[in-house]
């Protein structure tokens, strides 16, 4: 998870954050956080090229990128195929 | 109509800068950069993470013209640009090829309207009001200033927040490199600029904005002669009546011609400066030589002076803009 | 608006799009109900049969000989030149050095489709790509072309403000004839496709992989589309010595800001709301004089709450029947606002009701339903347009039956 928090960080270009900053379990969007819908499509060009998972449904977003737990869990489910 | 207040990023310490820059003889290269400031004390980290150089330039600028008026909201914004974002264009175009138009990133694309330095403007202060966004090379700034000047005139604003940014990336100068333009004698060049303009006196203001006019094309010297007498009677004035003429040439010696005529014959008993020696050449560049004529003004208030500024950005689009002391 | 205030009359309208390649053409497609969209025929993208895209079904060389002019240049200009050569021709006006006359044209693409290819060779080899090819990449440089093939000179300007663009642009030329500067202004706005604007938008996911459905609770999001719009406006005094009867008025128009989000519209449509009311304001007309309303109604999630929130918020509970074009042209981007001023123009010319196709469930939101069907022959008084585009920039049009 910690890789994940570093890609994330770069991705999304939180210049001021670090991974330590970014709890495991804290919420990405709204509170927390606070990313965006924009972020969220950033995140999922980040799982295609990291993780060569395609997301094809943009609704299913919120449940997958709720915190960097369900995140990593979806990427160790799903890795190397199409969502 | 009046300037209350400005700023400016420009390759001059220019930002925060009350004073005039340094006269500077020549340019130092052909291509000059902006001495830009720290944004983390202009712009919401938040909204800084997604904004590109030229954004940044924009948003800080405007936002220190708003902090020297005592203003935090404008009632209109107008902007000017014509490259617009060139760095994520060239971004997005860059991935799209290179990956076969696959995984690319929206930030990029989103940022690459041209009209995303209004609206990131618009969005730090919550500015609900009118928002343009012109694109016209060598008259983007001037379109946008009339704009303003026209919403003034209507009484529809209390105040008009106008401004420009272009910069110049490594593609962008490579390309006009290719087109000869950097290789007489002219420098490449960039910057933001923007004022707050107001109807309203007050001994703030720093300038009074009597009249801008655009030309394209003009069929020769005698035309351009001819645009400038109507301009300056359209003021009720003439020649004389101007004390400084601050001019567009930039060291190209094909496109400085039209200005040494104008120095042999209209303008050869005025005071007479150029100033892309400080900013280089760019097609918004006059908004920087109207913040040089304010700055100038503001800082020598007595007597009270008349200041003409002629520029063409390649000898195709030409403007004029008459600027005087409160 | 104030009865002393100078009015402004449509003499002349011109477009070009996936529908038609002038105003006839165009009202042959609405009669029969046939929309413009297709499969991608024109771009070499990855993307060909996989997005629908209303294109204009002429190729650069037929639309350079259809606008009579160089097919070399930017696809974007080609288009602007087709639509604002019949615009012009319409309003029956002869240029000539007494008459001060303006281009106010709009864009967001530039010469992308030809930097595009340009770029493609110049990044694995600076010295490689044709010059030509980049040489007209600026929004601005579309607009010096079309203004030196028509002979306009006094002013010539390039607005782009995303999709608000062509209506700001329309609006923009207005006041310039208010203020007596010029005595006519040809005013819109041109947009081609472009694999750049192709996969932009689908970076977004905001693209439907079927036709668009405006205003349906089912709705997927958007098809781009590409075409031209121009309107020429022009004084009163110019209106007078026409041998024609006006198309319309502009009697109502405002920009207004929604600084929400650099890409999505706040939920309650405050910049849509702002833009409505400040047109009607401006035009001194109440909600109820309100005819139609030709919606921005891209499709996507996003627009048609937030649009069709504000519509709620200002008309109701008395709505004027209203429409998506989109759902016949596409989104045509920087031309979508003066596309659809010709539309709404010759709506109150000819008494129409443009149908927003491909409507079956109401969106759960909102108390109101877009008209499905093509009217003719209704009293069409007064039209709103709306144009809403990223950056939170929201327009909006009023275009009235000139009196006689």
């Amino acid at each position: 998870m910690y890789d994940l928090k570093t890609q994330i960080i770069e991705q999304l270009n939180l210049q001021d954050k670090k991974p330590e900053d970014i709890g495991d379990d804290e919420a990405l969007f709204k509170d927390g956080l606070g990313l965006d819908s924009i972020d969220a499509l950033e995140l999922i060009v980040l799982l295609q090229q990291n993780y060569k998972i395609k997301l094809a449904n943009p609704d299913d977003g919120p449940k997958v990128f709720r915190s960097i737990r369900t995140m990593a869990e979806f990427i160790t489910e799903h890795q190397g195929k199409a969502a | 109509m009046f300037i209350r207040a400005l700023a400016s990023i420009s390759p001059q310490p220019t930002f925060g800068a009350d004073q005039l820059p340094a006269e500077s003889a020549g340019y130092s290269s052909n291509r000059l950069a902006c001495i830009e400031p720290d944004y983390k004390e202009w712009i919401d980290p938040k909204m800084m993470r997604r904004m590109s150089r030229i954004i940044r330039m924009g948003v800080a600028t405007a936002a220190l013209c708003l902090k020297n008026a005592g203003i935090e909201t404008p009632d209109a914004i107008v902007t000017g640009s014509a490259y617009g974002c060139l760095e994520d264009t060239g971004l997005f175009l860059n991935r799209m090829i290179e990956f076969n138009e696959e995984m690319l990133n929206p930030t990029s694309f989103i940022q690459s309207t041209h009209n995303t330095v209004g609206a990131q403007i618009a969005l730090s202060v919550k500015c609900y009001g009118y928002n343009n966004t012109f694109v016209h090379r060598g008259f983007s700034f001037e379109n946008a200033l009339l704009d303003g000047i026209l919403l003034l005139k209507d009484n529809e604003v209390n105040n008009v927040l106008v401004g420009s940014a272009d910069e110049i990336t490594n593609i962008s100068f490579a390309v006009l490199n290719r087109f000869g333009r950097f290789s007489g004698g002219a420098a490449a060049g960039e910057g933001a600029a923007f004022f707050l303009l107001t109807n309203e006196p007050d001994p703030q203001n720093c300038a009074v904005l009597d009249a801008i006019h655009t030309f394209y094309k003009p069929a020769g010297a005698d035309a351009v002669v001819n645009e400038i007498n109507r301009f300056l009677t359209s003021q009720s004035l003439s020649i004389s009546d101007i004390d400084l003429i601050i001019n567009g040439m930039n060291g190209d010696s094909a496109n400085d011609e039209t200005y040494h005529e104008l120095n042999r014959g209209l303008f050869n008993s005025q005071k007479n400066i150029s100033y892309k020696n400080l900013c280089g050449e760019y097609p918004t560049s006059s908004s920087f030589a109207l913040w040089y004529a304010t700055t100038m003004l503001k800082s020598e208030p007595k007597p009270r002076r008349r200041i003409l500024i002629y520029n063409h950005y390649k000898n195709i689009h030409h403007s004029l803009f008459l600027v005087s002391s409160c | 608006m104030n009865h002393t205030d100078p009015v402004v009359y449509i003499a002349g309208l011109g477009i070009i799009s996936a529908i038609g390649n002038n105003v006839a053409e165009t009202l042959d497609s609405f009669e029969k109900m046939l929309p413009g969209m297709q499969e991608i025929s024109m771009l070499d993208t990855i993307h060909r049969g996989e997005l629908p895209v209303a294109e204009v079904k002429l190729s650069n060389k037929e639309l350079g000989e259809f606008a009579g002019i160089s097919p070399l240049i930017p696809r974007t200009a080609l288009l602007s030149m087709a639509a604002a050569k019949e615009a012009l021709n319409d309003s029956g006006v002869e240029l000539n050095s007494s008459i001060r006359s303006g281009l106010i044209s709009a864009n967001t693409t530039g010469g992308m489709d030809l930097s595009e290819q340009f770029f493609a060779d110049f990044r694995l080899d600076p010295g490689s790509g044709h010059l030509r090819d980049i040489v007209n990449h600026e929004c601005g440089a579309v607009t010096d072309l079309v203004a030196d093939a028509l002979g306009i000179k006094d002013y010539i300007s390039t607005i782009s403000t995303a999709c608000s663009s062509s209506a700001n642009a329309i609006f923009f030329g207005a006041r310039l004839i208010r203020h007596n500067m010029l005595d006519l202004v040809i005013a819109g706005g041109s947009d081609a496709l472009t694999k750049f604007t192709i996969n932009g938008f689908n970076t977004l996911m905001i693209l439907d992989k079927e036709f668009c459905k405006p205003f349906d609770e089912n709705r997927k999001g958007l098809n781009l589309g590409e075409g031209a719009g121009y309107v020429v406006m022009v004084s009163e005094k110019l209106m007078k010595g026409l041998r024609k009867k006006p198309y319309a008025v502009l009697s109502g128009y405002a920009n207004a800001n929604d600084a929400y989000h650099q890409t999505a519209s706040s939920p309650e449509g405050t910049g849509s709301w702002l833009a409505m009311t400040g047109a009607l304001k401006r035009s001194g007309l109440n909600t109820v004089d309100i005819d139609y309303i030709n919606l921005h109604g891209t499709g996507t999630q996003n627009n048609d709450v937030a649009e069709g929130t504000a519509i709620r918020r200002l008309f109701s509970p008395e709505y004027p029947r209203m429409s998506s074009t989109k759902t016949f042209t596409g989104h045509t981007l920087g031309a979508s606002g003066s596309i659809e001023a010709v539309f709404s123009c010759l709506a109150i010319e000819k008494g129409l009701i443009y149908p927003n196709l491909r409507f079956n469930t109401p969106m759960k939101e909102l108390d109101f339903i877009p008209e499905t069907k093509y009217l003719t022959g209704q009293p069409v008084n007064h039209v709103m347009s709306n144009s809403f585009g990223f950056g939170g920039n929201c327009s909006s049009l009023i275009f009235s039956k000139p009196q006689v």
